[in-house]
């Protein structure tokens, strides 16, 4: 039940609400319980219709870097 | 898609399997793991990821699925709620056949003339009251940390527009009193703990804490098959070096401090209280009712149902399946008696239910 999707935000409105863009197919979600700033363009963790956490964008692509990089020179 | 599909690079995780290999041989002995959350059951299952493993490690499935633990006697009243003249009844899908006493379910009821209404968000339960001021409409508040914050803001939104004909029945659980209590059993010896990633998006590190100080290692991990198979690997590198703390490897969605305004909407409609769980008993503290102010929205508040007397189906073992005291292949009932299209118990019904998921990946491997 705790499935939840990365999505793209593409409009917000007044009511708090937007709509976002989940591997193509758009949704409505609601931002009242997200605890920082989100814009248009930024990527959201949804569950059940609410957004719930703005993905941090840079530290994720930073550690998979590290990751791949860990990996090609097998010290992991 | 972005977020989703570097997690699925093979490279990326046989990288991480090579890596796990050599942690495990240098561990030696059997190593158990808990996946708690029914996801990463899912995940676990439909990328194959038991089976890769190497043989001193075991995974073992946990009590990580919200319809799974709701006691017979919670889903008893569901359908007692969902049966009253002039409500409609609105529930996330899973719930809908799931078996109460007797073998009668949501799905059979709506079949014979309730209303009951799938949703995929609680809002659009306010929304159906707002729609029906002639009727009732009653959300089946069900779900962890992750959602119980939707169905408080649900409340609140609720309570912000005057809405009176909407209530909620409310089941919600928290995960680390669960935690608490498997820790404690002594049937089971869990080494680590893969903790969820999406609860934990809402609670942070803080809530297990307890994991390390028991001395067993605890990594908030996310659903792609990289993320377990990393999971696993910190889970290890924890054991091998004996220094147990609470990670993140779910870094991208989980932040330490968790998500604190959900926290604190969830806080404003609900208090802690003693729940039942399927296969676990009552935990103290580990459900949530509603506090005096939002009172008004409590279905069992202002609905009253006839005494009832619930009675599990007999020789479903979904309750020591959920303790992860038993797989579901040593169910007797398992591939016989219950499969998908016919379940007998919960962990069978739900798309995230442990039997479901052996079901429908790991047959072959039983």
């Amino acid at each position: 039940m705790c499935i939840a999707f990365p999505g793209r935000i593409l409009t917000i409105d007044q009511d708090n609400f937007a709509v976002i863009d989940i591997s193509g197919t758009r949704r409505e979600v609601s931002l009242d319980i997200v605890d920082e700033p989100v814009a248009v363009g930024d990527y959201v963790i949804c569950h059940a219709g609410y957004a719930i956490q703005r993905i941090d964008e840079e530290l994720a692509q930073e550690k998979l870097a590290f990751l791949k990089e860990l990996i090609d020179h097998e010290i992991y | 898609m972005k977020y989703i599909d570097e997690y699925r690079n093979p490279e990326l995780v046989r990288g991480l399997l090579d890596a796990v290999s050599i942690l495990a041989a240098g561990i030696g002995r059997e190593v158990s793991l808990m996946e708690i959350c029914g996801t990463h059951t899912h995940a676990i299952g439909r990328y194959g990821i038991r089976r890769l493993l190497p043989k001193n490690l075991r995974l073992i499935s946990g009590p990580g699925c919200p319809v799974c633990v709701t006691s017979i006697a919670d889903v008893d009243r569901a359908l007692l709620l969902a049966g009253l003249p002039d409500v409609i009844f609105a529930t996330f899908g899973d719930m809908l056949r799931v078996p109460g006493t007797g073998g009668e379910s949501l799905q059979r009821l709506r079949a014979s003339g309730a209303d009951i209404r799938i949703i995929s968000s609680a809002a659009d339960a306010v929304r159906f009251a707002l729609e029906n001021p002639a009727k009732q409409v009653v959300l089946m508040g069900i779900g962890f940390e992750t959602t119980t914050p939707t169905v408080a803001a649900a409340v609140l939104s609720a309570k912000r527009k005057g809405v009176g004909n909407f209530s909620v029945f409310s089941v919600h659980k928290t995960v680390p009193q669960a935690i608490r209590a498997l820790i404690e059993d002594p049937e089971l010896r869990i080494d680590g703990f893969i903790c969820p990633g999406h609860v934990s998006v809402i609670t942070g590190v803080e809530a297990y804490r307890m994991i390390p100080q028991a001395g067993r290692a605890a990594v908030i991990t996310g659903f792609e098959p990289a993320d377990v198979m990393e999971g696993i690997l910190m889970i290890l590198r924890q054991i091998l070096e004996g220094r147990y703390e609470v990670a993140i490897q779910y870094i991208r969605g989980v932040k330490e401090q968790g998500n604190a305004r959900a926290r604190e909407i969830m806080a404003k409609v609900f208090e802690p209280g003693d729940a039942e769980w399927r296969g676990l008993g009552v935990i103290p503290g580990s459900g949530l009712r509603f506090r005096r102010e939002y009172e008004g929205f409590d279905a069992l508040d202002r609905f009253v149902l006839p005494q009832i007397h619930s009675v599990e189906f007999r020789g479903c073992r979904c309750g020591e399946i959920l303790r992860g005291v038993m797989a579901p292949a040593e169910c007797h009932l398992f591939m016989k008696a219950c499969t998908p299209t016919n379940p007998v118990g919960p962990c069978m019904v739900s798309g995230e239910g442990t039997c479901a998921a052996y079901y429908k990946y790991e047959r072959s491997g039983q």
